[in-house]
């Protein structure tokens, strides 16, 4: 692209790229061909047909105290609980990010920064951290909520949200800075549109890209997330925790989670970038 | 005319409204435990004010969790500052294809991405006792783990943690190449500058900003990182995250008051990182874009 490069500085960037591309991929690679050798002397699928089985009987529906509930395979379980995690924190994001910072833009304007100082705040409070200060500030009265099934899932939902806000703030703020959401407003508005539904039906719409690559980093982060889950819930429902367990018990089942969970990361990302190209929106919101 | 005096007032009322969401949210989730912890700090286990909780920071066992988990962050700061700039210079003032820049750009959010648990495991099967790697060296005759190498170690943690750090490195400093003018160039050839002249006096002046802001950025991702030290090491290493993680589940040495302290340490440490990142990100944003 750049015809002028000389050919010295396009040999040092050949050798860069190799280098770094060995270090990224050299590790997946052994893993790979680790994950393969669950079966003495020969290559087979054998640690991922154990981590995916779905062995009969083991996947029934339970009338419990509780309700119904549902019996899974761990793999899928664990995946279905942080997958469920990441759906509710998408739902809280939006709801708790959108309706303000889209009033911010409209309104008032002088409270920008404020959002902005609040957004990187994340960036100075260490999951662990947070982890502790949720825990010790919501575990007792005056409000107890570890207590409660329903409780114990909003500071994890609450969590994540504090969790992604750098990136889902800024994803979401880029995307109203690319619509003109005075004019907008005011049509709707104009047609007899009460705010919820200049909202919900004028401006979510047009966020959607930014919505969209915000809840895709979401979902990376509460499939991957261990400290808050793990201590939030102590019996190790969530993925994070059945990837910890595994690796603390077996030997060829962990490098197949790897994969599969490598798998999952890049299917997220490339739908990321699918996602934000074509369109002005900067994938900002990518780390 | 009657109507609009309580009309505009309502809109008032509305404004700020509007904005409750999000200052609930901020307040739940991120200025209470912040309070408990800032409040702990300075009490002891009956309520009352107190400075012991502080002195007792400087005790042998932690100070050594925060210089290894300095010198971790530091290292990894800064050899993933120089490799992510070196790639994103590489993938676009260096001549290399356009299909090789969106590639590494993907690989590298996946990478940076990719921390956690599933790193640890894939580093202990590469450089583990029995992993590929010193099997492979020791048929060369270097035997990795008899010269001291350990993956289980401060030295492992580094070589792990490089693996996210220069991808995000490469995710900041890509755009910021892209920043600098090709015209900016142009001028300094036309005014006899070479190569060198131009990167010495225009551009790493005008990435050295974002260079810096970015190793900030660098750092506090891994003073702030736990779950590949929880799985890679252990209780082999004590990061400072391990010695609040202890504190949490209460084994030994259990004194709530004395984990805020330690929590508050680490929440200054990255306060002054991100003030620094801010305002060096400002300064960015004078010249690029």
């Amino acid at each position: 692209m750049n015809t002028r490069t000389s050919p010295v500085s396009r040999f040092i960037s050949w050798a860069i790229l190799a280098l770094c591309v060995a270090y990224l991929t050299v590790p997946l690679i052994t893993q790979f061909d680790y994950s393969l050798r669950m079966r003495r002397n020969t290559l087979s699928f054998d640690a991922y047909s154990k981590v995916l089985a779905i062995p009969e009987g083991s996947v029934e529906l339970r009338q419990t105290t509780r309700g119904v509930t549902l019996k899974m395979p761990r793999f899928y379980s664990s995946l279905a609980f942080s997958v469920l995690a990441g759906v509710l924190t998408i739902a809280f994001s939006t709801l708790v990010i959108v309706p303000t910072t889209y009033w911010v833009h409209l309104r008032l304007p002088r409270l920008k920064p404020v959002l902005e100082f609040i957004s990187v705040l994340p960036f100075a409070i260490p999951g662990i951290v947070l982890t502790l200060g949720l825990l010790r500030t919501y575990s007792a009265p005056p409000f107890a909520l570890t207590n409660t099934e329903a409780g114990t899932m909003l500071m994890l939902v609450g969590g994540y949200t504090v969790f992604v806000l750098p990136y889902t703030f800024r994803s979401i703020d880029a995307g109203l800075r690319a619509i003109d959401i005075r004019t907008l407003t005011d049509a709707a508005r104009s047609l007899g549109a009460n705010w919820a539904t200049v909202i919900w039906r004028v401006i979510l719409p047009n966020l959607r890209v930014a919505v969209i690559s915000a809840s895709l980093i979401t979902f990376a982060v509460a499939i991957g997330e261990y400290a808050l889950v793990n201590f939030l819930f102590p019996d190790e429902r969530s993925f994070g925790s059945y990837l910890a367990a595994m690796g603390r018990n077996k030997i060829y089942e962990p490098a197949a989670l790897t994969i599969i969970s490598y798998l999952l990361t890049w299917g997220l990302v490339l739908l990321i970038q699918r996602i934000a190209r074509g369109t002005s929106q900067p994938s900002a919101s990518i780390r | 005319m009657q109507r609009t005096i309580p009309l505009s007032v309502r809109r008032t009322n509305w404004a700020w409204l509007g904005t409750a969401p999000f200052f609930l949210f901020a307040l739940a989730f991120m200025f209470l435990p912040a309070w408990t912890i800032l409040s702990g700090s300075f009490r002891d286990a009956s309520g009352a004010l107190t400075l012991v909780n502080l002195r007792d920071v400087f005790q042998e066992k932690i100070l050594a969790a925060y210089s290894v988990s300095i010198q971790l962050s530091v290292v990894t700061a800064l050899v993933g500052a120089l490799v992510g700039t070196l790639l994103a210079y590489a993938i676009t003032w260096g001549g290399l294809p356009r299909s090789v820049r969106s590639a590494v750009i993907t690989f590298s959010s996946v990478a940076s991405n990719a921390g956690g648990i599933p790193l640890a495991f894939a580093f202990i099967t590469l450089l583990g006792r029995t992993g590929v790697m010193p099997k492979f060296l020791k048929t060369l005759g270097l035997d990795l783990y008899a010269n001291g190498f350990s993956i289980y170690s401060l030295t492992g943690l580094i070589v792990t943690y490089i693996y996210f750090q220069f991808p995000l490195m490469v995710l900041i400093m890509a755009p910021a190449f892209d920043g600098l003018k090709r015209e900016w160039r142009e001028a300094a050839e036309n005014l006899g500058g070479t190569t060198f002249d131009f990167w010495r006096r225009v551009g790493l002046p005008i990435l050295l900003p974002s260079f810096l802001g970015a190793t900030v950025l660098l750092f506090g991702n891994a003073f702030a990182a736990y779950a590949t030290a929880e799985a890679l090491t252990g209780s082999k290493v004590d990061v400072i995250t391990r010695i609040i993680s202890v504190q949490i589940r209460g084994d030994v040495m259990y004194n709530p008051n004395l984990s805020y302290a330690i929590s508050l340490g680490m929440m200054v440490v990255l306060g002054v990182s991100v003030f620094l990142y801010v305002l060096l990100q400002q300064r960015t944003a004078r010249w690029l874009r």
